[in-house]
């Protein structure tokens, strides 16, 4: 003990109250939802299915083209959903994550208020394990709206009815709408690689909005990359190439190991941007 | 001397230094940036506890650097820091709620209201009481007089309440030590007065404070203990009576006959006599000559003695004598 320690009153570390990562974690949500953007957002989204739904009902059918799915909805509404994620996938909901992701960590860095959230003190593994959570929170919420408001807007417009696979099977609604909550789950975990890929951007700079539309950026240049077939060797292993993979979800005989692995890629990309961001962050000196 | 007398330890530096129980103790903290420049260059900060302790220098000398390195912001290049005798940034998340901080001025969610901002900082503190955060909040919030506007959207306040907010948040929990970075910045008179006061009442309390500023009078009305910064080095450092004692004593005598008192002071051993017939006065050094050896010598030779002054340079004298006069930014 060095001659300090006898004369300082020991020091007494303070008591840690139980629960208090879930008290961050609220107080982040709340933060991301209370946005008005963020709300804009989701609204958007929500309006997705329900404009689809309306052009399906008014137009004549016609066979052919469309996005995939489309030529179903007539005939069940739960299609919709369907519909309207994979509609929503290429732009839509990247835009949406991507916005944000981007503004999770630089949002804070900008404003300055991370350096007050470092000395309250909330450390930087905590930091980044609530903005990862949060985003991650925010990304479900904003794939549920489109599948609650698609169910909603399909079961008015259509009604829900046994469903017809792909395959050519017809199963139970109860089994169809369990699927499309395996869907919903599926896309869920898609957008995590992208998501986690924004929150690593969002640790390289203070300017939000950079961060956001680098984020946007990559699940664009992946989309390229993915449309060029001389990469084709590439392709499956691209951020976005198994993005559309639901779809395996509504055969008779779901070939689950391709979801896994499809899946499997998607936490790797968020394991790979998470470590990146927690290399990062954890030694980044915080100016802002 | 007799500031001699009210130093509470004698100045003597290291081994002396290590008994002293310290709230703030680095060595040799040492902060480069990449681009070469040496931003905080070695210094070893002594802030006793139970001190209010004025840290000076003038923009871009270093002080807000250093505040960052104390509070594990920023990774030091080289040299130790302990806050409350812990080692820092490795005891961190133990030593930091005992800590409350503004740092380079407040920041918070602009869209939210400022009681919500203190509520997501009270969250996010794990050693905050849950069940007490309301109470809390309320009551940092009036000792900051902010109370009537803490339903406000923090964008539309005004940057006095921003700077009030700040401060509000720093006092959520019990602390051991405060960290103010430039608090008064932005304030009217009368809200550095309150924070003068805050400052002087939470001191009492026993807390140690640490409060960065380039307003030198609002230092002297309540450091205990100054260090002063110039170009990321620690020029000086001590209590606020061994620092001024640094400057020399200067006795201003007016009289009409300035050659004949200048003869006398010279004659008397004083350094540095600088008649003014034109005003009808002179200056000179005191030095060792105590005040009213002067006024006797004066009066005895038959000087026509209009007025005597004993002339101690304040805190601005000495800040500008350390640091320099001009307006450049040193580094």
């Amino acid at each position: 003990m060095s001659s300090s320690d006898v004369l300082a009153p020991a020091f007494v570390a303070p008591t840690r109250y139980r629960g208090a990562f879930g008290r961050l974690y609220r107080s982040e949500v709340r933060l991301i939802l209370g946005r008005r953007r963020n709300l804009a957002m989701l609204v958007v989204l929500s309006i997705v299915p329900l404009l689809i739904g309306i052009a399906v009902k008014v137009s004549t059918p016609r066979g052919g083209d469309g996005p995939q799915f489309l030529g179903q909805i007539t005939g069940n509404g739960l299609f919709l959903v369907f519909t309207a994620l994979t509609v929503g996938m290429p732009l839509f909901l990247p835009l949406v994550v991507g916005v944000v992701a981007g503004d999770s960590v630089a949002g804070e860095a900008g404003l300055g208020t991370l350096r007050y959230l470092l000395t309250v003190p909330v450390t930087r593994s905590r930091v980044l394990t609530v903005k990862t959570l949060g985003v991650l929170t925010f990304t479900a919420t904003a794939v549920l709206v489109v599948g609650l408001m698609g169910i909603l807007a399909g079961g008015i417009l259509f009604g829900l009815h046994d469903v017809t696979l792909l395959s050519g099977d017809t199963v139970s609604l109860g089994n169809g709408l369990l699927r499309t909550l395996g869907v919903i789950a599926y896309v869920v975990v898609a957008l995590f690689g992208l998501a986690a890929g924004g929150v690593f951007v969002s640790t390289l700079t203070e300017n939000a909005i950079a961060a956001m539309a680098t984020t946007v950026g990559i699940a664009v240049l992946s989309l390229l990359l993915d449309a060029v077939p001389q990469l084709s060797g590439l392709h499956p292993y691209l951020l976005t190439h198994n993005w559309l993979g639901f779809g395996e979800l509504l055969r008779g005989q779901v070939d689950t190991g391709a979801l896994l692995s499809w899946s499997g890629l998607h936490l790797a990309y968020a394991a790979i941007f998470l470590s990146l961001a927690w290399a990062r962050l954890s030694t980044k000196d915080v100016t802002g | 001397m007799t500031t001699v007398l009210e130093r509470p330890h004698t100045p003597e530096p290291a081994p002396a230094a290590a008994l002293v129980d310290l709230a703030i103790a680095t060595q040799g903290l040492t902060k480069r940036f990449r681009t070469g420049q040496v931003a905080v260059d070695g210094i070893d900060l002594d802030v006793p506890r139970g001190a209010v302790y004025g840290f000076l220098g003038p923009n871009g000398s270093g002080k807000t650097t250093t505040i960052r390195m104390l509070l594990g912001l920023l990774s030091a290049d080289d040299g130790e820091v302990e806050l409350l005798g812990q080692p820092m940034p490795g005891a961190l998340a133990r030593v930091l709620p005992r800590v409350g901080a503004l740092i380079e001025g407040p920041a918070f969610h602009p869209y939210l209201t400022g009681s919500a901002n203190l509520r997501r900082l009270d969250a996010s503190d794990a050693t905050a009481d849950p069940a007490t955060g309301g109470a809390r909040i309320a009551e940092a919030l009036a000792r900051v007089g902010l109370t009537a506007a803490q339903g406000k959207k923090f964008r539309h306040y005004s940057l006095g309440m921003k700077q009030r907010l700040g401060l509000a948040a720093a006092l959520l929990q019990p602390r051991d030590l405060l960290v103010l970075d430039e608090p008064t910045n932005g304030l009217d008179p009368q809200g550095t007065r309150e924070v003068r006061n805050l400052i002087r009442e939470l001191a009492s309390d026993g807390t140690t404070v640490l409060v960065s500023s380039h307003l030198l009078a609002e230092i002297e009305q309540v450091a205990t203990h100054v260090g002063i910064m110039s170009a990321g080095k620690l020029l000086r450092q001590g209590t606020l009576a061994e620092v001024l004692s640094d400057g020399a004593a200067v006795v201003r005598i007016a009289t009409p006959d300035v050659a004949e008192a200048a003869a006398l002071l010279q004659g008397m051993g004083l350094q540095g006599v600088q008649p003014d017939p034109a005003r009808e006065e002179l200056r000179a050094r005191l030095g060792d000559v105590a005040a009213e050896e002067v006024a006797r010598a004066v009066i005895t030779a038959g000087v026509r003695l209009r007025g005597l002054a004993v002339e101690r340079p304040d805190l601005e004298d000495l800040f500008v004598a350390l640091t320099g006069e001009g307006f450049d930014v040193l580094q």
